[in-house]
């Protein structure tokens, strides 16, 4: 079979399967800017010589943004639904000296694979969590998501969602992760400077991404271009510096707390185990 | 201090005219262009990259990573396909 040709264009281009773009997202998508911040990361990481790329694996679930392990140059995997964390994990203990990443969406991290996300992190799991948040079910046509904010009009709520979001910041907390960070598609440099100070921690490492959904969710609630509903999002967004995991509120009417929100460096799982076989 | 220029790049086929990079520039200086590109889009042009400030707002809001800045010794706009 003939390869096709991969122009290498673009900066982050080194660590894009380019043969394979334009890829499959909407227009204005939020989760091209935060693969694009990924990608930056690394490559600033490596530029550095602190990472090596050819260990990373990159792990996704299902949904469009589970879509993104298609379209990097790294190892990975497209898992099945909700089981992106535990395919992490296996790996992780196979090869410890593999950087795993898990780049999936609200509906399959928090939705589905809730009950692997929480163990995850109460074990502290070696494993970076880049959770892209676009409130709804958007590859399967819009149905409400454990994310939808109350009140939301979606095809499977007509009348205005009656639930209240889930908190992904605040279950991890409660867990016990290593790192927890909520950032927005609003402030790409500063996502960026947290994947780069994430990715080489050991332990859980959650990074919410509050992202746009222009085509899905924005324009079933009266947003007609992506810039208004980016311009919606800068509204909501506040940052806030040095505040408690169980202060970062996430409502879209009112504010949407962003930042850093739990560093501690406390041994990951694999060293746990490791010390563990070492003494018996 | 000499003036400061910048080499906007464009890949033409990754556009998918959501005009975000349109949108945030601070000094206005992108425009939807007339030229469709292979999947049907009107692909963003740079109307006057001379006024370029090298603030890269619209490589990293850019989705579809097609466009990026780079200091030059001229202001240019380059279509890469």
């Amino acid at each position: 079979m003939a390869v096709a040709k991969r122009p290498i264009i673009h900066p982050v281009d080194k660590y894009l399967r380019t043969e394979r773009l334009p890829h499959v997202w909407c227009p204005g998508c939020g989760i091209g800017i935060t693969l694009h911040a990924f990608m930056r990361a690394v490559k600033e990481l490596e530029d550095e010589g602190r990472i090596d790329s050819s260990k990373i694996l990159f792990v996704s679930g299902i949904g469009c943004t589970g879509r993104a392990a298609g379209y990097v140059n790294f190892d990975g995997a497209h898992t099945p639904h909700g089981r992106a964390i535990p395919y992490a994990m296996g790996a992780k203990l196979a090869r410890p000296d593999l950087i795993p990443v898990v780049f999936s969406g609200d509906g399959d991290l928090v939705g589905i694979g809730g009950n692997h996300f929480i163990h995850a992190a109460r074990r502290n799991m070696d494993v970076l969590v880049i959770l892209v948040n676009n409130m709804i079910y958007a590859l399967t046509g819009g149905q409400v998501a454990p994310t939808t904010p109350k009140g939301t009009y979606t095809t499977t709520t007509p009348f205005g969602n009656p639930d209240r979001p889930i908190n992904a910041v605040k279950i991890a907390a409660a867990a016990g992760a290593n790192y927890i960070a909520r950032w927005a598609v609003t402030h790409p440099e500063l996502l960026k400077n947290s994947i780069k100070k994430a990715l080489p921690m050991e332990g859980f490492r959650l990074i919410e991404v509050v992202s746009i959904c222009p085509e899905i969710f924005g324009r079933h609630i009266g947003f007609r271009a992506p810039i208004e509903l980016y311009r919606r999002l800068q509204k909501v967004v506040k940052i806030r510096g040095k505040i408690s995991p169980f202060e970062a509120t996430y409502d879209w009417e009112k504010e949407i707390i962003l930042g850093e929100f739990q560093v501690r460096n406390e041994p990951g799982y694999t060293r746990v185990l490791m010390e563990a076989f070492k003494h018996g | 201090m000499p003036a400061r220029h910048y080499k906007i790049t464009i890949v033409a086929n990754r556009c998918k005219e959501c005009e975000l990079c349109i949108n945030i520039c601070p000094k206005k200086i992108l425009a939807k262009g007339d030229e469709y590109n292979a999947k049907g889009f009107r692909f963003t042009r740079v109307t006057r990259p001379e006024d370029c400030i090298g603030c890269r707002l619209c490589e990293h809001i850019c989705p579809d990573f097609a466009i990026f800045v780079e200091p030059s010794e001229k202001p240019e706009e380059v279509i890469a396909r």
